[in-house]
């Protein structure tokens, strides 16, 4: 089984995230770039499977040259390969954009299962499974909170603001895990230098052919603004009324 | 006026689902309003009406046996007969777990733009500008979409606007569904009936707790305090990986975005990464044991003390300025 993880480079949620105020893009001099928490738990999806099958893994993002860290990080945790599409001509490319992309990559790459996080932290559109499996033709199980892979089928635990669904699908499929799934492995020292060998494939936009060009309809970023930081009010101690003293405060401010 | 297609998503009991009034009062700004949904067979009339009565021109029907077994096929098949139909210029969907997905494949299977998770949407003469709040709210970006029709994904609870009522006109459609490649729902488990408290998207007052209650029985003093306020339950993840709430209850980086009047915080530390859900409150309030805790550093009104001695007196406060105890 080929199993596909998108992974992506984001800014640390740790610190402090910046967009350009001229472009509306990702600041990048910001917050550091890490591999998302939730595409590390794609990532583990995959691997324990292949802990106790017969799986290849690899890791694919699309993204700028320091991406080439991340994808690192994912060879050492376990993954076989890594694919990079590079290309400058993709800085600011919209979700569209970048989804017909990686469906392109993940045409010419081939998969059995292709899995992602359900959201990035740092766009939060939670769309990009959906395009690149709609791309693709094939089947999309999203936001599972568990997931159970057989040789021909992926089954798991959806839930949404409504309930919670036991979903099935053939293979082959793109799925997106939610946080509520395992927490990924770290690296051991072995997987660090072991990683150091493992291929990583840089593609441009070239190497992916026609359906990867960019399509007439795009979004545009027509303003940025920033909003003033907030900064902290009254504090007390309690002393035994600081109950009472809220209620105050409370109705001072009519909201109770 | 150009049509405006809005998803609708039902309700397990087969109702109109909470997001519906919401996103036809921001469809009626921008065109003529029209409600696509696919929904179990014998549904129609009683749909209709309430369709109508949130301000749909129109109801584009697919009736269906597969809405309950095949996910999101039946509803993204309506919108894109809907779609090669009426030539709407936007399609507006909630930013919810259900909505955005189908969005998005209808986005790629008609060719149209996306625009994920607005806040605000208005039209400009001849395009529609979206607004999205980003960052945790540290941003605001306005965008739109060139060259075609738009979908967009607008955030739960974010828009008061309603329409008008109307009497919708409600058209059948038949849907020609190829299940072979789709995800089949083998079993659904609906959450427990909502409960009396406001939904915790677009409430006007939260009150969230966090691993500082300890147990889950003593998290109750949460949902105490909140229905003194009459105001939603919200919590950290912490809390809910603890197991003292549902995930649908956690606010931050990856769970609800909340911007009510009024926010309280009870023995949640205020990382980075809740602050992100709630910071844009109007009145932030926190109770922590810990005089350094970062939730303090956004609060309006701080108070370093136990929230378990804290709140009761808080609540027999509130209690008695009502007159109800
Ligand atoms: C990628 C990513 C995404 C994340 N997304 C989210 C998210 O969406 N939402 C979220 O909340 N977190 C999120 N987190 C986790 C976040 O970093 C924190 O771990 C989490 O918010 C901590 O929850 P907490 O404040 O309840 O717990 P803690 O940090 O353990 O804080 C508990 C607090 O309770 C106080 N306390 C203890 N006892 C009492 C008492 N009797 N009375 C009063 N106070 C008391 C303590 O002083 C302490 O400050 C995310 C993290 C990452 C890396």
């Amino acid at each position: 089984m080929k199993i596909v993880v998108l992974v992506k480079q984001v800014p640390d949620t740790w610190g402090a995230r910046r967009l350009n105020l001229d472009t509306g893009w990702l600041d990048r001099g910001g917050s550091e770039a890490v591999i998302d928490e939730i595409d590390e738990r794609a990532l583990e999806a995959a691997l324990a499977y292949q802990d106790s099958n017969d799986a290849e893994v690899v890791a694919l993002t699309m993204g700028p040259d320091s991406a080439k860290d991340m994808l690192r990080k994912s060879l050492a945790m376990g993954a076989d390969s890594a694919v990079h599409i590079l290309d400058s001509r993709l800085a600011g490319a919209d979700l569209a954009w970048t989804a017909r992309v990686i469906a392109a990559a993940l045409t010419k790459l081939g998969y059995d299962l292709v899995i992602a996080g359900n959201e990035s932290t740092d766009g939060r559109g939670g769309v990009l499974p959906a395009l690149v499996a709609e791309h693709l033709g094939v089947p999309l199980a999203s936001y599972l909170d568990s997931v159970a892979i057989t040789a021909d089928s992926i089954a798991g635990e959806r839930s949404t603001e409504l309930g919670t669904m036991s979903v099935r699908a053939p293979l082959p499929a793109v799925i997106s895990v939610t946080e509520r799934t395992a927490e990924a492995r770290f690296p051991n020292f072995k997987g660090i230098l072991r990683a150091k060998k493992k291929p990583v494939t840089v593609w441009s936009l070239d190497d992916l052919g026609a359906d990867a060009a960019a399509s007439p309809v795009r979004s545009v970023v027509l303003a940025t603004s920033e909003r003033p930081a907030r900064s902290a009010g009254t504090q007390i101690v309690d002393d035994g009324t600081a109950g009472v003293e809220l209620a105050e405060f409370l109705a001072a401010r009519h909201l109770i | 006026m150009s049509n405006v297609l809005v998803l609708i998503e039902t309700a397990p009991d087969g109702s109109v689902g909470a997001s519906a009034a919401m996103l036809l009062g921001a469809a009626s700004r921008l065109g003529t309003p029209v409600a696509v949904l696919a929904a179990a067979p014998g549904s129609a009339a009683a749909l209709a009406e309430s369709l109508g009565s949130l301000g749909a021109e129109r109801v584009y029907l697919a009736e269906t046996d597969s809405v309950s077994s095949l996910l999101l096929t039946p509803q993204v098949a309506a919108l894109a007969a809907a779609f090669t139909a009426l030539e709407p210029s936007a399609i507006l969907v909630a930013n919810s777990i259900d909505g955005r997905e189908a969005g998005a494949r209808l986005a790629v299977r008609v060719g149209a733009g996306l625009l994920v998770d607005a806040v605000d949407v208005r039209a400009e003469a001849d395009r529609i500008v979206a607004s999205h709040s980003v960052f945790g709210g540290s941003y605001t970006v306005e965008s739109t979409v060139e060259g075609g029709p738009v979908v967009i994904t607008v955030r739960q609870g974010a828009m008061d606007g309603r329409a008008e009522a109307k009497v919708a006109v409600v058209e059948s459609i038949t849907l020609d569904i190829d299940a072979t490649g789709s995800t089949v729902i083998e079993s659904m488990r609906p959450l427990p009936a909502a409960s009396d408290r406001p939904d915790l998207r677009g409430a006007a007052t939260v009150v969230s707790g966090g691993r500082g209650l300890q147990s889950k029985e003593k998290f109750v003093l949460v949902e105490q305090l909140a229905d003194a306020l009459g105001a939603a339950v919200g919590a950290s993840r912490a809390a809910v990986d603890a197991g003292y709430v549902p995930q649908t209850s956690q606010v931050g980086q990856t769970g609800v975005t909340v911007s009510p009047q009024l926010y309280i915080a009870l023995g949640i530390s205020g990382a980075i990464q809740h602050r992100a859900g709630m910071q844009t409150a109007k009145t932030i309030v926190a109770i922590n044991t810990d005089a350094d805790a970062p939730i303090f550093e956004i609060a309006d009104f701080g108070i370093v003390g136990d929230v378990f001695t804290v709140v009761p007196q808080l609540i027999d406060a509130i209690g008695k300025r009502s007159g109800t105890s």
